[in-house]
C-alpha cells in the first residue's frame, strides 16, 4: 500500500504565500495579544486555584460567581469560574489572580476566602479537592526558567544543526520552530487557554517536533546534494520533500491521532497540553514543508556548491537524475551505520 | 549471520527481560507523582535575615557588656540591618580603648570608621553567607524530624532556588495539608523566664516604672490570661532577658495531663539544663516562671519548689496541640522564619481521576496507532507494534529503577514517545518502500533502509533530547517529569526501532527466503 505513488509538487512555489499566510495568523494573534492579554496560569501570573467537588449536583456557574461577587468586590472580573472535570464529579474550579501577601501562613488566605464564600452562599455540602496557590515571586522565577530553557533549547538546536548540516538549514530549522512557537502562542491566545506549565511543556515538545521534521527533510536534502552539483538548490528541495511526503504524512497523521486523543480522553488537566500539540502538530508538518525550506532556498549563497566541497567524494559519482535512489558514494558515518 | 542474529535476540531477551521483572507489579514500582496520588506540595523560602540578626544582635550585647568592662562610657551601640552594628559617640579619649576592646568581634566583623567616634561594624561577606547556608541547612534538617514525625511515607524535601535558599517539600498522600503546615511553620522556639514585673492588661502600665521603655536586663512578652467565666485577654509581662533554659537544653518531651487532667506537655532536661533550673527554681521559690512560646507567654506557673531534670508546660490546650506542641518541641527550633512561595494540593480522588484520564487516553491513542500500523503496512506493521510495546516496557523499567516519578505530563510524554517510535518506523518502512520500488532484492532494501534511516534518526533524536535536557534543567515539578520521560523513551526508542525491529526482521528472513516483504 502506498499513499503517494510518486509525488512531483512543486512545495517552493507556494513559499511566498505560506510566508504571507504565516504573517497574517502570527499579526491576528499578536493583536489579540496585545489587546486581550497572554493569559498566564496561576504558576506564572501568581494566585489561587481551588477545585471544589460538590456532594450533590455543582451548582451552576453563576450562583457560584454570585456567590464569589461579594467577597471579591472590584475584583469580580478577574475571577475566574469554570465547572471542571466529568460532569459527574460535580466539580467547580475557581480561579482567583494575585494573592496579596506572600507571607508566613497568609498564602492560604485566598483559598480559605473563596471556600468561606461559597459555604456562606449554601450552595449544597462541598469539599476542596485541590489548591495551588502561587506567589508572585515564584511566578517571575518560572516565566524567567521558562524563557531560558526555550531559548536555550533552540539555541542548542540551531548549534547542532548548524555543525551536522549547514548554517542555513540551521536558519530554516529554527525559523521553522519560532515561528510555530509564535502561531501555536497566537491560537492559544485566540482560544484563551491559559499558559500553564504543562501548555511550556507542550510547546516544548512541538519545537522538538518540528524540528524533528525539518531534519528528516534537510537530511534527505543533504543526501540528495551528495549526488547533484548543477540542480538548483529549490529542485533538489523539492525532490527531498517529495520523497519524504509519505512518512511525513503518516507521521504527523499518527501524531495527530494520539494528540486528538489526548484531547478529548485526557480530561481538564491535559485539555490545554493537548490543545497546544494539536496546534503543533499541524503548524509543525506545514512549517517544515513551507518555512523551513522555503528559507534555505531563499539563502543567497550557494549551498549546493558549499556541501560538494564538503562531500568531495560525491563527485566521482557524478550528477545521478535519481538521487534517492541512484549508488552513492558511502561516507564514513554512513559506514558506521551499517554496522549496526 | 545466524551466530549474530543468535547475540541480537540474547541482548533483546535480556534488556527487556530486567525491565520486565523491574515493573511487576506496576502498582508497586512505579512512583507516581503527587498529581496523581494526591498530596501537598509546597516551597517556602528560609528567611535567614533572621538568624543573621540574632547573630549580630547577640554580638551588640557581648561588644556592650565587653567595652563596659572595659570602662568606655557614652557609647551607643545600635543594629542597623541583619549584618550590621553602628556605633556612635565613642569619647575621643576612649577612642583607642574602644579599638581594642572591639577586636575580639573583628573575626567575624569588618570595622569601619566614621566621623566624631562613629563606628560601623559589618559581618564578613565569608561569615555571613556560611550562616545563611548553615541556617537553611538546619531548617532543612528540623523540618525533615518534624515530618518524618508526622508519619508521611516518602515526603522529598529538597533545596533550591538561586539562592539555595528555598525548600521546596512533597508531602505524598497528606490529606489535611494546613495541619502539616502548622507543624512544619511554626518555628517553636522555648524559653523558661523568670517574671520581673507583670502581668498587666497593658504595655504602658507594665512600663511605667521604667521610662516608657524596655530596660536593659528584661524584656516584654504578651500573654493571655484567662479567667473562668470571662473572655480570654492579652496581658503582659517583663521578663528575664537571659532565660533560664530554653528549648534547646530539652532532652524529651511528650504530651500529657496536668494536675487539673488538662492536656499538657512534659519535658525532660539535659544534664547542664537540669543543673542550671534546679538552681534558678531553688532560690526563686513563690515567684512565677513564664513559659514563653515563640515569643508569647504560654502561662506562667508559680514556682513551689526546687524542679531539677524535668517539668511540664501547662497553657490552655487541645490534645492534638499538646501532641503537636511535644513534636515540634522534640524536633528542634527553627532557625528562622519560613514563607511560603508556593504550595499546590491535590486531592486523592482527583488525582485518581487524572491518572484514569490519562492511562484511557494513552491507550485510546495506542490502540488507533497500532491499528493504523498493521492496516498500512500489513506484516511488518506488527513488527512495528513489537517494537513500540518493547519500547513501553524499556522505558518503564528504566523509570522504575531510575527511582523517577510518574507525573501527569510523565504521561503525556509516554504518548509523544509512541509518537516518535512509530515516526522512527514509518521513516524506515518508507525508506525500505523506496528502496525495493528501486528494484533491489529483499535484503538489500532492508540494509539500506536501516542503514541510511539511521542518521536521520541519529539527528532527530540527538536534537530533542536537546530540548529535553533543557527542559530538565530549567523545568520544575511535573516538567521535569516530563522531560525524565522524553529522555528515557528517545534513547529506548532509538534501540528498539532500529536493532529490535531489524532483528525482527532479520530474524524472518533466515526463517524463509522469501522475494518479497509484507510491507
Amino acid at each position: 500500500m502506498q499513499l503517494f505513488k510518486t509525488p512531483n509538487i512543486d512545495f517552493i512555489k507556494y513559499r511566498w504565500h505560506a510566508v504571507v499566510l504565516s504573517l497574517v495568523v502570527i499579526v491576528a494573534g499578536l493583536a489579540v495579544v496585545f489587546t486581550r492579554g497572554i493569559p498566564l496560569g496561576v504558576e506564572f501570573s501568581g494566585g489561587t486555584v481551588v477545585v471544589l467537588q460538590f456532594e450533590g449536583q455543582a451548582p451552576t456557574i453563576d450562583r457560584v460567581r454570585a456567590a464569589l461577587d461579594n467577597k471579591f468586590p472590584g475584583n469580580a472580573g478577574n475571577v475566574v469560574v469554570q465547572s471542571y472535570g466529568p460532569r459527574d464529579m460535580h466539580a467547580v474550579m475557581v480561579r482567583v489572580p494575585q494573592v496579596g501577601q506572600e507571607a508566613g501562613a497568609n498564602l492560604r488566605a485566598t483559598a480559605n476566602a473563596v471556600n468561606e464564600a461559597i459555604a456562606a452562599a449554601n450552595l449544597g455540602r462541598f469539599k476542596e479537592v485541590g489548591t495551588e496557590v502561587v506567589g508572585p515571586t515564584v511566578g517571575r522565577d518560572l516565566t524567567r526558567k521558562g524563557f531560558l530553557a526555550t531559548a536555550l533549547a533552540l539555541g542548542g538546536i540551531l548549534i547542532y544543526v548548524a555543525l551536522r548540516f549547514q548554517f542555513s538549514f540551521a536558519v530554516g530549522a529554527i525559523t521553522a520552530s519560532i515561528h510555530d512557537l509564535l502561531v501555536t502562542m497566537a491560537f492559544l491566545a485566540f482560544f484563551q487557554y491559559d499558559i500553564t506549565l504543562n501548555v511550556i511543556a507542550a510547546i516544548l515538545t512541538l519545537t522538538g517536533y518540528s524540528i524533528n521534521d525539518t531534519i528528516v527533510i534537510f537530511d534527505r536534502v543533504r543526501e540528495n546534494l551528495r549526488g547533484t552539483r548543477r540542480d538548483k538548490m529549490r529542485d533538489v528541495i523539492n525532490v527531498a520533500v517529495n520523497q519524504t511526503l509519505g512518512r511525513t504524512v503518516i507521521t504527523a497523521g499518527t501524531v495527530l491521532l494520539s494528540v486528538l486523543a489526548l484531547f478529548i480522553f485526557g480530561g481538564d488537566v491535559l485539555r490545554g497540553f493537548a490543545f497546544t500539540m494539536l496546534v503543533g502538530a499541524i503548524t509543525g508538518t506545514y512549517s517544515t514543508v513551507f518555512i523551513a525550506a522555503a528559507i534555505v532556498s531563499f539563502w543567497p549563497t550557494g549551498a549546493g556548491r558549499r556541501v560538494a566541497v564538503a562531500a568531495p567524494a560525491a563527485r566521482s559519482t557524478g550528477s545521478s537524475p535519481a538521487p534517492a535512489t541512484a549508488p552513492r558514494a558511502r561516507t564514513k558515518s554512513q559506514r558506521k551505520a551499517r554496522a549496526s | 549471520m545466524a551466530k549474530d542474529l543468535r547475540w541480537r535476540v540474547i541482548l533483546i531477551v535480556v534488556i527487556v527481560g530486567a525491565c520486565l521483572w523491574a515493573i511487576i507489579p506496576p502498582s508497586q514500582k512505579i512512583k507516581l507523582g503527587l498529581d496523581l496520588k494526591g498530596g501537598a506540595h509546597m516551597v517556602l523560602r528560609v528567611e535567614s535575615d533572621d538568624a543573621l540578626r540574632l547573630e549580630t544582635e547577640t554580638t551588640m550585647e557581648r561588644l556592650r557588656e565587653d567595652i563596659e568592662k572595659a570602662g568606655v562610657t557614652g557609647a551607643t551601640l545600635a543594629v542597623t540591618s541583619p549584618t550590621q552594628i553602628q556605633v556612635t559617640n565613642v569619647p575621643p579619649a576612649q577612642d583607642a580603648l574602644f579599638r581594642t576592646t572591639a577586636a575580639e568581634i573583628e573575626s567575624t566583623y569588618d570595622r569601619a570608621a566614621g566621623v566624631n567616634g562613629s563606628y560601623t561594624f559589618t559581618m564578613k561577606p565569608n561569615y555571613s553567607r556560611q550562616m545563611r547556608e548553615e541556617t537553611v541547612t538546619q531548617a532543612q534538617q528540623t523540618i525533615e524530624r518534624r515530618i518524618n514525625e508526622l508519619g508521611v511515607t516518602e515526603p522529598t524535601i529538597a533545596l533550591q532556588g538561586t539562592n539555595r535558599d528555598e525548600l521546596m517539600i512533597q508531602l505524598p498522600g497528606v490529606e489535611d495539608v494546613n495541619h502539616a503546615k502548622e507543624v512544619i511553620g511554626r518555628t517553636g522556639t522555648l524559653e523558661l523566664d523568670m517574671v520581673e514585673v507583670g502581668p498587666m492588661p497593658t504595655k504602658e502600665a507594665l512600663l511605667q516604672n521604667y521610662g516608657g521603655q524596655e530596660p536593659p536586663n528584661m524584656k516584654l512578652r504578651p500573654g493571655v490570661e484567662s479567667i473562668a467565666g470571662e473572655a480570654p485577654s492579652t496581658v503582659y509581662y517583663l521578663v528575664s532577658r537571659v532565660p533560664v533554659i530554653t528549648g534547646r537544653d530539652l532532652r524529651n518531651a511528650k504530651p500529657s495531663l496536668d494536675a487539673n487532667g488538662l492536656p499538657a506537655v512534659s519535658f525532660s532536661l539535659k544534664q547542664d539544663g537540669a543543673r542550671r533550673f534546679g538552681k534558678a527554681t531553688g532560690e526563686n521559690i513563690g515567684r512565677q516562671l513564664a513559659i514563653v512560646l515563640d515569643n508569647r507567654v504560654e502561662s506562667a506557673p508559680r514556682i513551689d519548689g526546687r524542679i531539677t531534670d524535668s517539668g511540664e508546660i501547662t497553657g490552655h490546650f487541645t490534645p492534638k496541640e499538646a501532641q503537636d506542641l511535644s513534636l515540634i518541641l522534640r524536633s528542634g527550633a527553627l532557625p528562622a522564619r519560613l514563607t511560603y512561595l508556593q504550595e499546590q494540593t491535590v486531592g486523592a480522588t482527583l488525582g485518581a481521576d487524572s491518572v484514569s484520564a490519562g492511562l484511557i487516553a494513552s491507550l485510546v491513542s495506542l490502540v488507533l496507532v497500532l491499528l493504523f500500523m498493521v492496516f498500512y503496512y500489513k506484516l511488518s506493521g506488527v513488527n512495528a507494534i513489537v517494537a513500540l510495546t518493547f519500547n513501553l516496557i524499556i522505558l518503564l523499567g528504566a523509570m522504575s529503577y531510575l527511582r523517577a516519578t510518574m507525573t501527569l505530563p510523565g504521561i503525556a510524554g509516554f504518548v509523544l514517545t509512541m509518537g516518535m517510535g512509530v515516526d522512527s518506523n514509518v521513516l524506515i518502512f518508507e525508506r525500505i518502500k523506496e528502496e525495493l520500488a528501486a528494484g533491489k532484492g529483499v535484503r538489500a532494501s532492508l540494509d539500506a533502509g536501516f542503514s541510511r534511516v539511521f542518521l536521520t534518526l541519529l539527528d532527530t533524536h540527538i536534537a530533542a533530547l536537546i530540548s529535553a535536557a533543557f527542559l530538565f534543567q530549567f523545568g520544575t515539578g511535573p516538567i521535569r517529569g516530563f522531560a525524565t520521560t522524553l529522555v528515557f523513551g528517545l534513547v529506548s526508542n532509538l534501540f528498539t526501532s532500529t536493532f529490535v525491529s531489524r532483528t525482527l526482521f532479520l530474524a524472518i528472513l533466515s526463517r524463509r527466503h522469501t522475494a518479497s516483504l509484507s510491507i
